[in-house]
C-alpha cells in the first residue's frame, strides 16, 4: 500500500520535479558556475577568473546605474499600484449592482500582455509625434508635441513606464484586496458603529486596514519582485535595432545585452544575475521578517 | 559536487536544444541517415518580397547536397550566437560579422582559401572587418550603406541649400523646423544609435587605428558630438515618430525634411516621391573632416560545430564566389544593394543613374566599415556616451575620457585573447 503511494506521488510529481530541476535548477546552478569563468561566446569555458566577473559588475557604472533606475521605478511603481487597487477594491466591494461587471472590467487588463500594451502605448498613445493620442488631447491645449520616450529633461519616459504597468497590474492586486476585504467580518463593522465610529476615514483606518494587513503584506511583497524582474515593457518600450539608452535601464535589461544580444559576454552576466539574485533575496526575507509575513495579522 | 562534467554538458545542450526547437522551429537539418550530404543555411528576414523565395531557388540548384533554407524573422543576431553553442545550429549562415568573439572563440569556419584568386574583386571596405589576422571568416553577400535623404522642394521653400558641413547641417535643420515639420530626423533616440561612429569619421578621426589603438582621442571628437547636441538642444530632430530611422514612413509622411536612412530605402523614396528629393554624404566637419557614409555587408560564414565543414565551405564558394549570376540577381533583382563583387557594382545598370548612382558613389568614395575590434562592448560605452551628450548635455570632452578608458581595456582585452 505504502509502495503504491510512493509510486504514484512520483508519478504525479516527478514531471513537474524533473522540469523544474532541469528548466530550472541546472541553469541556475550553471549560470553560478558561470559567473567564475571568462566565458565569452561559450556556456563550457574553461579560463578560470575567480571573482574577477564579480568586481568588474561591481565596478561597473552602468550596472550600478540599472540598480539605481530599478530603485527609482520601485519607488514610483509599489506605492502607486497599492493605492490604486486598493481603492478600486473598496470602490467595487461597495458596487450594489454589476459587481461582477465592474469586477471584470477593472482586471481584463491583466489578461493583456506585456509586450502588446508596451507597443500600444509606444507606438499610439504615446508617440512622440503632432498625431499621437496623448499629443492630439495636448494639442487642445495648444501645446507643443511631447516626444514622451525620448525626453530626458524632463524624464517623461517614466510616465509612460509607469501608467503601462500600472494599467496591466492595478486590476490583478485589486482582486487580491477584494478576496482580503470579503473576508472581515461585517460584525466588526457593526460593532465599530455601535461604538459611534463614523463611516469613512475612521472605519477604515481602524477596521479595514488592520484587518487587510496580510494580503497588503503579500500585495508589497509580490509587488516588489514584480519590479525587479521588470523587463518587458522597458525593451519594448525603449529599445530599437542599434540596442537601448542609457537611461530607464533596468538591470535585467542592461544583463541581457551584456549576456545575450551582441556581446555574449555570459561569465559576466552571470554574474550581474548572481548579483541581482542575492539582492532579490535579502530584500524579499528582509521586508517579510519586518512587515511579519506568515504571521497572523487577524487576532 | 556529484554530477560529472560530461553529464554537464549533455544537460546542457540538451537545454541549448530546448530552447531552439522551442522557438516552434526544425533546424533544418533533417534526419542525416539518408545518403548526400544535408545542410543547413539561415538567413535573416529580408523585409524585401521575392528575397525568400530566390535563396530557397539557389539552394535548391546546388546539387552536390541538399540544402536546407531557414528564413528567421525575429532577433537574428541572439538566435544565430544561441544556436552556435549547440550542435544543431546552422552549417552555413549570414551573419552581420563574424564578431571577434565568435571569430576568437572559434565558432566560425576559415575561408580565406574560398576566395583564391578572387579576393581583388571583394569590396576592400566591407572585406576588412570579415578578416582577422589575414584570415577570412565571412565571405560578404551585399553592401549596404546609409545617407542622407533630403526633400528638394521643402529645402527649397525654406531657402536652404543642401548641406555640404556639419555646421551647415545643424542650420538647415533648425531652419526646417516649424511646428509641424522637424528639420531632421535621426532615429527616435535622437542618433545616437544609428550614427554611431559616423560624426567622428566625419571629423576625420576613426574608431579603431590600423594598429588597433582608440581613434578618436582627440578634440575633434568632441567638437563634432556637441553639433549632434546642438541639433537636439535646437528642437531640430523629429523624436518619437512611428517609425525608426530604418524606414522611410517618417520622411515620405512629411513629418521630417531630412531623414537618416539606408540605400534599402530608395526604390520606396524613389515610387513616393519622383524627382523631389536627393541624397547626401553625412556632412564633414569643417576644419580637418570630410564626408562620409558607412557601409556594411551580411557575410556568408559556416559554424565551426557543423558536422559536414567541408561540403558546407564548397556550399558557400559556390554560391557566394562561383554564382555570380545569382548574387547579382540577390543584390539588385528584390531590394537595394550595392553587390559585393566590384565587377558586378561596376555593370549593374540600376545603380549608374540618379541618387542610386550617387549612392553608389559615397560608399566607394566615402563608405566606412565598424573595424572587427569594436566590439559590442565598446559600443554600448560609446552609444551610451553618446546619448547622454545628445539628450542630456553632457560635457563632450568628460564623457569622451570615459569612452576612451574603456575601449582601451577592451582593446587589451581582445588582443590577449588572441
Amino acid at each position: 500500500m505504502r509502495r503504491r503511494r510512493a509510486l504514484w506521488f512520483w508519478v504525479f510529481v516527478g514531471p513537474f520535479a524533473a522540469g523544474l530541476a532541469l528548466f530550472t535548477y541546472v541553469p541556475l546552478l550553471w549560470s553560478v558556475g558561470l559567473s567564475f569563468f571568462d566565458a565569452h561566446n561559450t556556456v563550457t569555458p574553461t579560463d578560470f577568473v575567480g571573482l574577477d566577473n564579480y568586481t568588474a559588475m561591481l565596478k561597473d557604472g552602468a550596472f550600478t546605474g540599472s540598480l539605481r533606475t530599478f530603485l527609482l521605478f520601485t519607488a514610483f511603481i509599489v506605492p502607486v499600484t497599492f493605492a490604486l487597487s486598493l481603492a478600486l477594491a473598496l470602490m467595487v466591494n461597495r458596487v450594489r449592482r454589476a459587481q461582477a461587471f465592474f469586477r471584470s472590467v477593472f482586471f481584463l487588463p491583466a489578461a493583456c500582455s506585456y509586450v502588446v500594451a508596451a507597443l500600444i502605448w509606444k507606438m499610439s498613445i504615446f508617440n512622440g509625434v503632432r498625431f499621437g493620442l496623448a499629443n492630439t488631447v495636448l494639442g487642445w491645449f495648444g501645446t507643443d508635441p511631447v516626444a514622451w520616450l525620448s525626453t530626458t529633461h524632463p524624464p517623461w519616459y517614466w510616465l509612460v513606464i509607469v501608467t503601462v504597468r500600472l494599467w496591466l497590474q492595478a486590476g490583478f492586486y485589486m482582486i487580491l484586496f477584494l478576496a482580503g476585504l470579503q473576508r472581515i467580518d461585517p460584525v466588526l463593522y457593526e460593532a465599530a458603529a455601535v461604538d459611534g465610529a463614523r463611516p469613512g476615514w475612521t472605519v477604515l483606518r481602524h477596521i479595514t486596514l488592520p484587518q487587510l494587513r496580510a494580503t497588503s503584506v503579500a500585495v508589497v511583497l509580490l509587488l516588489v519582485i514584480n519590479a525587479f524582474q521588470a523587463f518587458d515593457e522597458f525593451y519594448n518600450l525603449l529599445s530599437d535595432a542599434r540596442g537601448y539608452p542609457p537611461y530607464a535601464r533596468p538591470p535585467l535589461v542592461y544583463l541581457y545585452y551584456t549576456a545575450l544580444g551582441q556581446g555574449q559576454n555570459l561569465g559576466l552576466g552571470s554574474a550581474g544575475a548572481v548579483i541581482l539574485a542575492l539582492i532579490i533575496a535579502i530584500v524579499t526575507v528582509g521586508q517579510a521578517r519586518w512587515l511579519k509575513l506568515g504571521k497572523s495579522g487577524e487576532e | 559536487m556529484t554530477i560529472s562534467r560530461r553529464t554537464l554538458l549533455g544537460a546542457g545542450a540538451g537545454i541549448g536544444v530546448g530552447v531552439v526547437s522551442g522557438c516552434g522551429s526544425n533546424t533544418g537539418r533533417g534526419g542525416g541517415s539518408s545518403g548526400g550530404v544535408r545542410l543547413a543555411q539561415w538567413y535573416h528576414q529580408y523585409g524585401e518580397a521575392g528575397t525568400e523565395q530566390a535563396v530557397k531557388r539557389y539552394a535548391a540548384a546546388y546539387t552536390k547536397a541538399r540544402v536546407t533554407v531557414q528564413w528567421r524573422p525575429g532577433n537574428y543576431d541572439q538566435q544565430t550566437a544561441a544556436a552556435l553553442l549547440t550542435d544543431s545550429g546552422p552549417d552555413v549562415f549570414e551573419v552581420n560579422g563574424p564578431s571577434l568573439d565568435q571569430i576568437q572563440g572559434g565558432q566560425v569556419e576559415d575561408l580565406t582559401a574560398l576566395l583564391d584568386g578572387v579576393k581583388g574583386d571583394f569590396n576592400p571596405a566591407v572585406l576588412a572587418p570579415k578578416t582577422y589576422q589575414g584570415k577570412v571568416y565571412g565571405i560578404p553577400q551585399t553592401v549596404d550603406m546609409q545617407m542622407l535623404y533630403y526633400r528638394k522642394s521643402m529645402l527649397r521653400d525654406a531657402g536652404v541649400e543642401p548641406p555640404r558641413t556639419l555646421d551647415e547641417l545643424v542650420d538647415a535643420a533648425k531652419k526646417l523646423s516649424n511646428s509641424k515639420v522637424k528639420g531632421l530626423f535621426l532615429g527616435n533616440d535622437g542618433g545616437a544609435g544609428v550614427l554611431g561612429g559616423t560624426p567622428l569619421y566625419a571629423a576625420g578621426l576613426q574608431l579603431v587605428t590600423q594598429d588597433g589603438k582608440v581613434g578618436f582621442d582627440d578634440p575633434a571628437a568632441a567638437r563634432a558630438l556637441g553639433k549632434l547636441r546642438e541639433l537636439y538642444a535646437g528642437k531640430a530632430l523629429l523624436l518619437g515618430a512611428p517609425t525608426d530611422w530604418s524606414d522611410p514612413s517618417a520622411f515620405l509622411q512629411g513629418l521630417t525634411a531630412m531623414q537618416w536612412s539606408g540605400l534599402w530605402a530608395l526604390p520606396q523614396v524613389q515610387k513616393e516621391l519622383g524627382d523631389d528629393f536627393g541624397v547626401l554624404p553625412f556632412p564633414g566637419e569643417e576644419t580637418q573632416g570630410k564626408p562620409t557614409v558607412p557601409v556594411g555587408a551580411y557575410g556568408a560564414a559556416v559554424s565551426a560545430r557543423s558536422r559536414h565543414k567541408e561540403a558546407a565551405r564548397e556550399y558557400v564558394k559556390w554560391l557566394w564566389v562561383e554564382r555570380t549570376d545569382y548574387q547579382e540577381d540577390f543584390a539588385l533583382g528584390y531590394g537595394f544593394h550595392i553587390p559585393a563583387r566590384i565587377s558586378l557594382a561596376k555593370k549593374a545598370g540600376k545603380l549608374r543613374t540618379g541618387a542610386a548612382a550617387d549612392a553608389v558613389r559615397f560608399a566607394t568614395e566615402h563608405g566606412y566599415a565598424q573595424p572587427l575590434l569594436w566590439t559590442p562592448a565598446s559600443q554600448t560605452a560609446y552609444q551610451d556616451a553618446l546619448s547622454r551628450i545628445i539628450k542630456d548635455g553632457a560635457n563632450p570632452e568628460s564623457e569622451l575620457r570615459g569612452v576612451v578608458r574603456k575601449v582601451s581595456a577592451e582593446l587589451d582585452r581582445v588582443k590577449h585573447t588572441s
